[in-house]
């Protein structure tokens, strides 16, 4: 938490990257071969989607780049009309399957994020609402989150979706789709967030800094903001990350049935929808990769979450 | 000065306050169990004077804390009233007399790892006060105001830079002293300030305290169940027994001549280093429910002068002599017999 405050005369102060590598947190994570190699990982792939125009060989939602004729080479194997090279093979459309994930992983890490940046906000400020003021608001904040966690997650986004496509206008769908895709992860995974800022909210507002501030008459949304919301933050970032993971497979869940993304615009889950119907005539490669591409980007981020729930929690250090 | 004198800073008059404790609605219905209430504080009377320390003695859970935040507005009372400097607080209803009122009051917490935001630095700490009620404006001089605060409790100002955990637990408590100084309040309401610190520790921040009163005029409610402390800050002493003050007297008066049976009970506590050759009797029982609290006089089933009449009737807080009250039926009817 590096909280600048307003005064100004202030004694020279440890950087904050020195701070950051001096940390019981670096400490931890240096200790943790599987950690740095996830968190390797991740940051290369986030590093790749990001840059993606700058180093794909192509533009695979540019036609004018595709050859049908380069459709179906296999990885590693130069094209029987054109000898050209594809790394991971081509698809039906002769789009090079390598180049597709790059662009399918921005899309896939946009709503990644986007969704967890969404639920979070969401349940942070109920969460705080609800644990603060407690009685019939925090009752009633709290039975709608029983009741949408008896849904499953994935039953609620398909729920918002089948409600979008009935009031949006066809033709505005394709454009809005990946917005409608956020809210609608965003919506199913709110209640982690709220539940646990509500506890801890519980807890941090019988301290005795909190009714300090009550004292001298502080309003209780500065409360809030500045006194107990820096206090829960801990463990809203690991659920965050492991929230992140989860976030990327319910989109590709959802491309994959159809209701995500436009497939103008695909993500890792529609590369493997499209590729599944070639799997059982011999090009595996089509949906094998961005399947592949899906498990280490899900499973590096979760290994990075468990990591952090683990360090961040003073009952497991040794 | 001799106007002021007159009116006490601080009147609290019968002031009660009563918690639901009640189970769940649904659970009420189903195991056809009433509604609960626990009576913390149930009739509490006393004034603070300008400049003295009036202290709150009493075993745990017996509402001396509940008094405190009552007093702080952290509770609102179900019953009676409490005036600050003649003025009703419960009939101040604009938010910037409120604000008025609070600049004037402080209080300094019990805990000292938890009165003090670990996310935050020191000096922001201390200079809370300073920015709510918009004592200074400019940045330098809040900085020079908490470096003069922070000074003031026997801190360095460079302190200010720090977070709390790089404390102890008596360098924390100053922190809150200097906190609870920086809006210039006249009165203090200190819950149980030293109980969580070393002996040691303790007596350096009374003495900060002691220190203080003096340099700034402060007027203290001391909240304490440490009669060694008590007496060494109070200049009167309330008495509590489960939401009721059982006597009242100055501190001097209290400790050497105490009538209420309860505080001789507590008053034998303390070890005698004297020699007197007093005679040894400890506490006996405990604290019985607040929620069910015996009839009549309260303390009854711990008393050893207890009759039939204290079963019944409570008693009410009387004069017993110019600077003494006590609640009890034994001292009226002249079977309270002197140590």
């Amino acid at each position: 938490m590096t909280t600048r405050t307003e005064l100004h005369a202030e004694p020279p102060r440890a950087s904050l990257l020195a701070r950051l590598l001096d940390s019981d947190l670096f400490y931890s994570f240096t200790r943790s071969p599987v950690t740095v190699v996830a968190a390797i990982v991740t940051l290369v792939y986030i590093t790749a989607a990001l840059c993606a125009p700058l180093i794909s060989p192509q533009n695979p939602f540019d036609p004018a780049t595709l050859n049908l004729l380069e459709g179906f080479t296999p990885p590693m194997q130069p094209n029987e009309f054109t000898s050209k090279v594809f790394w991971l093979g081509t698809d039906a459309q002769g789009r090079d399957i390598f180049s597709a994930i790059l662009y399918g992983s921005r899309v896939s890490l946009l709503v990644g994020f986007a969704a967890v940046g969404f639920a979070a906000v969401l349940g942070i400020g109920l969460g705080l609402l609800s644990g603060y003021v407690g009685g019939w608001v925090d009752a009633f904040i709290m039975r709608v989150a029983d009741v949408q966690l008896s849904f499953p997650a994935i039953l609620i986004a398909l729920l918002i979706f089948g409600v979008f496509k009935g009031i949006v206008p066809p033709a505005m769908q394709d454009r809005v789709a990946i917005y409608v895709l956020i809210v609608a992860i965003g919506l199913s995974d709110w209640v982690q967030y709220a539940r646990t800022v509500r506890s801890s909210t519980m807890a941090e507002k019988n301290k005795e800094y909190v009714q300090a501030a009550r004292v001298i008459g502080v309003p209780a949304p500065l409360i809030l903001v500045r006194h107990i919301l820096p206090n829960v933050m801990g463990p809203v970032l690991v659920i965050a990350t492991i929230g992140l993971a989860l976030a990327i497979i319910l989109e590709s869940t959802l491309s994959f049935l159809g209701v995500g993304v436009p497939p103008t615009q695909p993500s890792l889950g529609t590369l493997i929808r499209v590729g599944q119907d070639f799997l059982f005539s011999g090009e595996w490669w089509i949906v094998m990769f961005p399947g592949a591409a899906l498990l280490i980007l899900a499973l590096s981020v979760n290994l990075l979450g468990d990591w952090l729930r683990d360090a961040l929690n003073p009952r497991l250090r040794g | 000065m001799s106007v002021e004198q007159a009116l006490p800073l601080l009147r609290v008059a019968d002031l009660k306050c009563v918690f639901d404790v009640s189970r769940p609605l649904l659970n009420r219905i189903l195991e056809r169990q009433p509604r609960r209430w626990l009576k913390a504080v149930d009739g509490v009377s006393f004034t603070i004077d300008r400049g003295e320390t009036f202290a709150l003695v009493g075993e745990s859970g017996c509402g001396k804390s509940t008094v405190a935040r009552l007093v702080v507005g952290l509770y609102e009372p179900s019953a009676g009233s409490i005036a600050f400097d003649g003025q009703d607080v419960a009939k101040i209803t604009s938010g910037t007399e409120r604000q008025a009122l609070r600049r004037r009051f402080q209080m300094i917490f019990q805990d000292p790892y938890a009165s003090l935001n670990p996310r935050w630095r020191v000096e922001r700490i201390v200079a809370e006060p300073i920015r709510v009620f918009g004592l200074m404006r400019d940045a330098r001089k809040i900085s020079e105001r908490v470096a003069e605060l922070l000074t003031q409790v026997g801190l360095s100002p460079a302190d200010g830079s720090k977070y709390p955990h790089e404390f102890s637990g008596g360098q924390r408590q100053r922190i809150c002293i200097a906190r609870a100084l920086a809006n210039n309040p006249e009165f203090l309401v200190c819950d149980e300030p030293t109980s969580a610190l070393d002996v040691s520790v303790q007596a350096q921040i009374l003495n900060l305290m002691k220190d203080l009163q003096d340099a700034l005029g402060l007027t203290y409610l001391f909240i304490s169940h440490d009669l060694a402390v008590v007496r060494h800050m109070a200049n009167r002493v309330g008495v509590m027994y489960l939401g009721r003050l059982v006597e009242i007297a100055d501190s001097r008066t209290l400790f050497e001549d105490p009538l209420h049976p309860y505080t001789r009970m507590l008053l034998a506590t303390i070890p005698d280093i004297t020699m007197s050759g007093r005679r040894e009797t400890t506490v006996t029982g405990e604290v019985p429910n607040p929620i069910t609290p015996p009839s009549g006089c309260t303390f009854h089933p711990r008393c050893p002068l207890a009759t039939e009449r204290c079963r019944r009737e409570a008693p009410e807080l009387v004069p017993i002599s110019a600077n003494q009250l006590a609640a009890c039926h034994a001292i009226g009817e002249g079977r309270s017999t002197q140590r």
